[in-house]
């Protein structure tokens, strides 16, 4: 048993320099691969929902046709599923946390211009190519019908006999 | 190297009136409450008192299958500390667990949907709304 | 016999930042009686299994506390593993231990940081946050979150630490090993602090056994258990024995604690020692999950429960954790009978309560 037991290490603290950082003056450090934020590549984006699928706490959403990726900062656990889940790896996990924001509500993520053209082309195209498709399927399924109708007019007459 | 026990961990299924001679058995046989708690299958409750053994880890859950309207007694007067376990079940799940030595009428958890976990309202969970108001 | 009143303890109280209330009965100065109630955050976590599927859950359940996050995700990945019946990789399971063991040393100075603030030895208090600081830093730098991992997943681990991190470890594991001499010094042979903690709120080893308590506060009463011992994670291949100390007051419970911080330490050597080179960090899991089990993992606080049962749906029928906390309740509310008033607060602190833990 004894008395002042940390006088000597409390003595000593009063002379060492701080072990926190002074942040504002000095600059925050996050090491290597740190959780921040999430960010995107937009124009990488494939639309494919996957992200908004996997995502646990539902901040994300997804507009394919207007080429938009929104986040809801706010909702955000920064668990990173949905950058394990990104086909096209797209999303990534930045270092430094989110800035904070005036207001709260989700951050939209647009495409450029170019981008957003180059995917209504490619929409067309593949809409023009399924038009085809279905147009073929359905020459291909009326002669079918063509071909059966006749056997099952015979049929219903031979029932009627 | 460190000895390592690993006993396999046992699920008995009983009646419910079996229950208080089960767990006085288990409690003499120097076994502790771990834990209990309540799951709704398959319209049914599904109640697993679990036992724990502490020197060679031997886990031993009893498992009480019961219909929604069936009533089981309290582990209380046993096992003490199955309080806040069995106020946990009946105010969740809205399993009628008749004489608590300390029941908190539904005020265990301040929560303001009655039974969460339990039957949905409509079906068969008409009977258990009146009971409760 | 003094006339007895009724005096509220929390849900707001200066010794512990977390929402618990009691209702004390006492006789004079003395309490003959406590009545704890709970749920001023229920969360229903547990409901959510219906609406998020087993991969999901992992996130959702290593959110169920901030202080072991690791092990709550660590604990639901093993269940979820059983009931897979697949086989984690070597080098997932020792990366496994060297976060769990990490997380429970800073857990524990944690704790012993906020002791020192319960009987008001500030200057303590900030030295035991100083130390734990160089753990958190090292939890960041290994993982990419100070506190929350997310790097469990069902089969395995997702993240490696490479070998100069575990050098990093290694040395970070020496210095504060170093600066825990004189902490626990402090904490064991100071006269002022004896004298709050020795003889104050003893459990008895029957009583801890009959309540049901869990983790060191049942070891502080004696009673040898600790879940580590059932051989999940490297475990097995680490060689400790649990830490006991027999007179159950909360001198022992806070001996327990310090001694398993360097019994910690001791397991991170040995686990970095011995982990295996391997490449690969999780087994694919195919499928839904059918089937139940019950997991037990040693959580800094005790013997934490996860039960699940699923039934060949990408969503669990039910998933049920029993933290630590919950199980030491009724031993609190024995513990502070016959006690002084104005040593609740302290003894309600030496079961180390995470009350966001209990109610989910």
């Amino acid at each position: 048993m004894s008395v002042l037991k940390y006088a000597p290490e409390a003595l000593k603290n009063l002379f060492k320099p701080p072990v926190t950082t002074k942040y504002p003056f000095e600059p925050a450090v996050y090491p290597e691969g740190a959780r921040g934020h999430i960010e995107i590549d937009i124009d990488d984006c494939i639309g494919c929902g996957m992200c908004v699928r996997s995502c646990p706490c539902g901040t994300l959403s997804v507009d394919k046709m207007a080429g938009t990726w929104s986040i809801d900062r706010f909702d955000c656990i920064a668990c990173g599923y949905c950058v394990e889940k990104c086909p096209k790896k797209c999303l990534h996990m930045i270092e430094g946390y989110q800035t904070p924001g005036v207001k709260e509500g989700a951050v939209t993520y647009t495409k450029s211009p170019e981008q957003l053209e180059k995917d209504r082309i490619a929409r067309e195209e593949q809409a023009k190519k399924a038009a085809a498709a279905k147009a073929a399927a359905a020459a291909k399924a009326a002669e079918a019908k063509a071909a059966a109708a006749p056997s099952g007019i015979e049929q219903a007459a031979a029932k009627k006999l | 190297m460190a000895e390592v026990i690993h006993p396999e961990e046992q699920i008995i299924e009983i009646d419910v009136d079996q229950l208080l001679t089960k767990a006085m058995e288990l409690k003499k046989a120097g076994f502790r409450l771990s834990q209990a708690c309540a799951a709704f299958v398959n319209e049914k409750f599904e109640l697993s008192y679990s036992f724990a053994e502490d020197k060679t880890y031997q886990y031993t859950t009893l498992r009480v299958v019961i219909d929604t309207d069936t009533e089981v007694p309290s582990i209380t007067d046993i096992v003490p500390p199955a309080v806040f376990y069995e106020n946990e079940m009946k105010e969740l799940f809205g399993v009628k667990i008749k004489m608590i030595s300390l029941d908190y009428e539904n005020r265990f958890y301040r929560i303001e949907e009655e039974t969460p976990f339990g039957p949905k309202n409509g079906a068969d969970a008409s009977g258990e709304k009146k009971e409760e108001a | 016999m003094g006339k007895r009143s009724v005096i509220p303890f929390g849900p707001q109280h200066p010794v512990l930042p977390e929402p618990i209330h009691i209702d004390l009965v006492i006789e004079d100065e003395k309490v003959v009686e406590a009545i704890p109630s709970v749920g001023f955050i229920h969360r229903g976590l547990e409901s959510l299994v219906d609406r998020r599927d087993y991969n999901q859950m992992t996130y959702v359940v290593e959110r169920t506390c901030g202080i072991c996050s690791f092990q709550h995700g660590m604990g639901y990945c093993e269940a979820m593993e059983h009931v897979f019946g697949v086989e984690v990789p070597a080098r997932a399971k020792y990366l496994r231990t060297i976060w769990a063991e990490l997380g429970r040393i800073h857990s524990h100075l944690l704790w012993l940081g906020l002791l020192a603030d319960g009987f008001g030895y500030e200057n303590l208090f900030y030295q035991c946050w100083r130390v734990r600081e160089k753990i958190l830093d090292m939890q960041e730098m290994t993982s990419g979150g100070r506190l929350i991992f997310s790097v469990n997943k069902v089969g395995g681990v997702i993240k490696d630490i490479d070998k100069e991190k575990l050098d990093i470890i290694l040395k970070t594991i020496d210095e504060v090993e170093a600066e825990l001499e004189t902490i626990k010094d402090t904490f064991l042979l100071d006269y002022s602090v004896q004298s709050r903690l020795q003889g104050v709120g003893i459990v008895t080893k029957e009583q801890a056994h009959d309540l049901g308590a869990a983790g060191p506060f049942a070891r502080a009463s004696g009673i040898k258990t600790d879940m580590r011992k059932l051989g999940y994670a490297a475990y097995p291949d680490l060689d400790f024995e649990p830490i006991v100390s027999a007179t159950g007051d909360s001198y022992a419970r806070c001996y327990c604690r310090i001694m398993e911080i360097f019994q910690s330490i001791d397991l991170l050597r040995q686990a970095i020692a011995k982990i295996p080179n391997e490449t690969d960090l999780f087994t694919p899991v195919k499928g839904n999950p059918d089937g139940e089990y019950f997991m037990r993992v040693e959580q800094p606080r005790g013997e934490a429960v996860y039960y699940v049962k699923a039934s060949g749906k990408p969503y669990l029928d039910r998933f049920r954790v029993r933290t630590p906390t919950f199980a030491n309740l009724p031993g609190l509310c024995e513990m502070l009978k016959n006690t002084q008033l104005s040593d609740v607060g302290l003894l309600v602190l030496t079961i180390d309560p995470c009350i966001s833990c209990t109610e989910r």
